[in-house]
């Protein structure tokens, strides 16, 4: 098995990412940027048929590949730890270990989806899943689409869908309106933010308002939505995109022993210091990983990150004022975000927490945490290894989400083998 | 003729032709109109279709080329062979 070797390895080419790798570029470092998704920009600039990139982001791809000494790897997971300093990684034609000096953690957040009567018929989907999808060019023009559950994102979502030629019938925000009214306040901080508020607002947004149910056979057909008020409406619709907000992606950081802090609604994030350094020497973190707070935070963190990792510590300092300039717009956002205390109980007896292995709330309600829930149910056990349940068992059932183990993501056998045995073979 | 910015392959067997960059996961959708892109079936037998899009919820596993990969984590390639269930 071929084997890589690189000065400064970063996980994930979010805007954390592609920020992190070129400001390490200048010091001349070998550096491996790699993601599993198919091209750099992770979710926020994701690209495809149906994405208009921002000009940021088109620039920052440029410069990237003007970069002779940063290699850009797409399509490629990590798989497993591969001893000190190296990783087991995975694209679609092999698997290789990656030998690294410094690492850094880019590795995002992905959406809190909270199961509902129905969340489990095709064309439900995440918020920010339904933005990926279209990006990716899947068609939704002419269809009538419910985004709901919390945060900017929603809005977001619809402008997406609505530049695609769907009929965004209603946008339903969990939290109430005098707290989004506290953010939009809030908002003359960033006037860049304002702006970009400004331009997605809809008379289709409901604040208070939350999923009761989807219904359907075989397919989305309608869903219930239910206002703070205690007036419930059920509107006919081909498609509902539901996400509660972000859970920082913390797995690798865990796995590499990256200590935590807690994040929003509960969440946990990676812990970095000021250089953005995590409490294992030589690994550094940027971005949602570390708690979720946007593109621009991101942004800052990774140029801090990078910096730091080739030993321009000065320099990365004076990226400080531009990260809690964002990190105070972070704040803001989890402060007015928070969610119900409700929407614990969306799910019904019959309502499937885990969508891999198909088990029911029902099944789930006895047990202490998750580890019975493991072993009685087989919950959090299937090929998302507890990446939707166990976020969601986090907020409902207040659980410590399991110890993330190896392989990170499904892996083939060919690759895994590559690890298992020692060097040389033979049996151990 | 075919259009230079398309890619040609094939879902459940048949051919489909869909704009370069275009996700495994959309296709799904353009080749099941008007159904909503069925991926696989679940333990139980119920129809999932991609859901979180963005390679976490693993519900858009298909076999491509014959290997199970994730639809919405995938570029169409002209050739490819994308297998779903029905």
């Amino acid at each position: 098995m071929a084997a890589g070797h690189c000065d400064v390895l970063i996980i994930g080419a979010g805007p954390a990412g592609m920020a992190a790798a070129l400001a390490a570029a200048s010091s001349g470092a070998r550096i491996t940027l790699l993601d599993d998704n198919p091209a750099p920009g992770g979710q926020i600039w994701r690209d495809g048929p149906g994405a208009h990139l921002p000009p940021q982001a088109l620039r920052m791809r440029e410069a990237l590949t003007r970069c002779a000494n940063v290699r850009l790897l797409c399509g490629t997971c990590v798989v497993s730890l591969a001893g000190a300093g190296a990783l087991l990684l995975e694209d679609a034609r092999q698997g290789w270990v990656q030998h690294y000096g410094k690492l850094i953690l880019c590795t995002g957040a992905r959406e809190l989806l909270l199961p509902f009567p129905g969340w489990t018929l095709p064309g439900v989907t995440g918020a920010g899943g339904l933005q990926a999808l279209v990006k990716a060019g899947m068609p939704v023009a002419g269809e009538r689409i419910v985004i709901a559950g919390s945060g900017p994102l929603l809005l977001v979502a619809a402008a997406t869908a609505r530049q695609a030629g769907a009929n965004v019938i209603r946008i339903a925000e969990q939290a109430r309106l005098p707290a989004v009214a506290g953010f939009a306040a809030q908002l003359l901080r960033w006037p860049g933010k304002a702006r970009q508020a400004l331009g997605l607002a809809s008379v289709r947004y409901r604040t208070g308002t939350h999923v009761v149910s989807v219904q359907g056979a075989g397919r989305v057909e309608s869903v219930r939505l239910l206002h703070a008020g205690g007036r419930e409406m059920e509107i006919n619709c081909d498609r509902v995109a539901c996400g509660f907000g972000l859970v920082p992606n913390t797995e690798l950081g865990q796995l590499l022993g990256c200590a935590l802090t807690p994040a929003s609604s509960g969440a946990r994030a990676l812990a970095v210091d000021g250089l953005q350094a995590t409490s294992v020497a030589g690994i550094y973190a940027a971005g949602e990983c570390t708690g979720v707070g946007g593109s621009e935070r991101a942004l800052a963190q990774g140029r801090i990150a990078g910096l730091a990792a080739v030993e321009t510590s000065a320099a990365a300092q004076r990226h400080g004022p531009e990260r809690a300039h964002w990190q105070a717009f972070a704040d803001q956002l989890h402060r007015h975000f928070t969610l119900a205390p409700s929407l614990k109980n969306l799910a019904r007896p019959d309502t499937l927490v885990c969508r891999c292995e198909d088990v029911p709330q029902a099944a789930l309600a006895g047990c202490g945490g998750w580890t019975e829930a493991k072993l009685h149910t087989r919950c959090g056990m299937g090929a998302c290894q507890g990446r939707v349940c166990g976020a969601a068992a986090h907020f409902i059932f207040g659980w410590t989400p399991p110890v993330p183990r190896p392989p990170l993501s499904p892996a083939r056998v060919a690759t895994l083998a590559s690890i298992a045995l020692p060097p040389g073979g033979g049996s151990p | 003729m075919k259009a230079p910015d398309t890619v040609t392959l094939h879902v459940n067997g048949r051919p489909l032709s869909v704009r370069t960059g275009t996700s495994v996961a959309a296709a799904l959708r353009i080749a099941e109109a008007p159904g909503m892109g069925m991926a696989r079936r679940s333990v139980q037998g119920e129809a999932r279709a991609p859901f979180c899009g963005m390679g976490i919820c693993q519900e858009c596993r298909v076999d491509i080329d014959g290997r199970r990969r994730l639809a919405c984590q995938t570029h169409c390639e002209d050739g490819m062979v994308v297998e779903a269930a029905t």
